[in-house]
């Protein structure tokens, strides 16, 4: 029996709390982290991941409360990623109740601090984020773009390599956003998932674009990817998370089924 | 109440054995502590790691540990968990071979890479199969999920000590039970429903 894909809700927190909203317009207070946490735990989730937005740097510890809070009452895996630059603000994640923390332009900045965190606190708790935008390199061939600060800032690494050189690193995972896809609910970039999974040999995590159940399904069974991210799909209604378990199974995906 | 002992050697991140523990035995008192006097004293014993083995043994060395850990092991309920199993064997291959504490009789080893592609660590939710029938079983389901991250794996010398066992390109010994010890290679602390029910099992075996 193979290891069960896992589904992972991602919660964008601001101030302490969830907010909900499309590429970062139209943002609604969304709840207390501990609430959505906990219904998505019943639900069936097998992760859940904070994205700390909180502009304001002074308000960053914030998210250590809530972290602190959320671990205190809901079980599973626990991935904080935003605003962490050192081993130190990983430490201190770690410590407050998190399992994993995600970094991104931290890494592309000084990527010894992925070696240096892995050697620190293990590979497992160290999630690589790529954000990668398709880039044309000749009339016939495209290339993947690493992109920082949520999607604005093009670095000129290629997403590929980078992905090797993070395994090397000591990277845990990657967490694997289309900056093409993201927010369109046209699915993911299948392809890029591919070209990453033939390149390392760590558990990929595919997020960026899902608007329905099928595509789901895809960025497992085409993409190859050990889990799926979502935000708004489950922020917003359209699917539970038991729900899309459901699917994933009927189509013969081995996946973990919780009932209450 | 009673007092549950954490046992920290400066291994790991202990907050969410502790979290756990706190939220299913709310009315025991439950402590993290290195100190030879407050283990001794406490009713059961909670026995967590993560990170290498040899880090480990020299953590528990260093803390002179090793002598408390055996006798509690044996005296009252102990629960290990992770690295806090794997350590309890004799001898583990990781970092080129590592003596460990020889509470239970047998080894450590790697994972075998059955497959081309089997990702190794294996890490996220896997069944359990239960072996036989233990209290630490009770009201838990058979093949029921736990939450997984290792790549060393045990292999007790006493095959009826299995009591839960997991498929990972082979199967392995995930559940394992001696006398007052029982020891989980998934993380029971982070296994939602299934491994709090584990964890209240442990708190409430006398």
């Amino acid at each position: 029996m193979p290891l069960t894909k896992r589904i992972i809700p991602c919660l964008d927190v601001d101030n302490g709390r969830v907010v909900k909203g499309t590429k970062f317009v139209d943002i609604k207070d969304a709840g207390d982290p501990v609430e959505v946490a906990k219904k998505y735990n019943d639900q069936g989730a097998d992760e859940i991941t904070f994205l700390d937005i909180t502009a304001s740097s002074s308000n960053r510890k914030t998210i250590l409360d809530v972290v602190e809070n959320v671990a205190s009452q809901v079980f599973i895996p626990l991935t904080v990623g935003g605003g962490i630059s050192s081993v130190s603000d990983i430490r201190t994640l770690l410590n407050s109740g998190a399992d994993k923390i995600t970094i991104n332009t931290a890494a592309i900045k000084n990527p010894n601090l992925v070696s240096d965190a892995s050697e620190a606190v293990g590979s497992q708790c160290i999630v690589v984020a790529i954000d990668a935008k398709r880039k044309k390199v000749s009339s016939s061939k495209e290339s993947w773009e690493i992109y920082t600060h949520g999607g604005r800032n093009a670095t000129g690494i290629d997403a590929l390599k980078w992905a090797e050189e993070m395994e090397i690193r000591g990277a845990g995972e990657l967490l694997v956003t289309s900056m093409d896809k993201d927010g369109t609910k046209e699915g993911f970039d299948l392809e890029l998932m591919q070209e990453i999974n033939a390149r390392v040999n760590i558990p990929t995590i595919a997020s960026g674009g899902v608007g329905t159940l099928e595509d789901m399904y895809r960025g497992i069974a085409v993409g190859n990817a050990d889990a799926v991210l979502a935000a708004s799909i489950f922020h917003f209604g359209t699917y539970t998370v038991h729900e899309v378990k459901e699917y994933l199974s009927k189509k013969g995906v081995n996946v973990r089924q919780v009932y209450e | 109440m009673k007092t549950i002992a954490i046992i920290d050697y400066g291994m790991s991140n202990l907050s969410s054995v502790l979290k756990a523990v706190e939220y299913v035995a709310p009315n025991d008192n439950v402590i993290v502590s290195s100190s030879l006097k407050e283990i001794n004293n406490a009713d059961k014993i909670i026995f967590p790691g993560q990170g290498a083995a040899k880090k480990c043994m020299s953590s528990i060395n260093d803390k002179n540990l090793a002598c408390v850990i055996k006798k509690n092991s044996i005296e009252k309920p102990f629960l290990g968990i992770c690295m806090g199993m794997q350590v309890l064997m004799d001898y583990s291959d990781e970092n080129n071979g590592t003596e460990c504490l020889g509470i239970i009789k047998g080894k450590v080893r790697r994972f075998h890479k059955t497959k081309d592609g089997m990702k190794i660590p294996h890490m996220g939710w896997n069944r359990v199969k239960k072996k036989t029938d233990h209290p630490i079983w009770s009201g838990i389901d058979d093949n029921s999920y736990f939450y997984f991250v290792h790549s060393y794996l045990i292999e007790p010398e006493n095959k009826a000590s299995v009591i839960g066992e997991t498929e990972y390109g082979e199967k392995f010994c995930s559940v394992i039970a001696k006398d007052n010890i029982v020891a989980i290679q998934g993380h029971p602390e982070k296994s939602s429903a299934i491994g709090l029910k584990f964890l209240k099992n442990f708190i409430e075996m006398s």
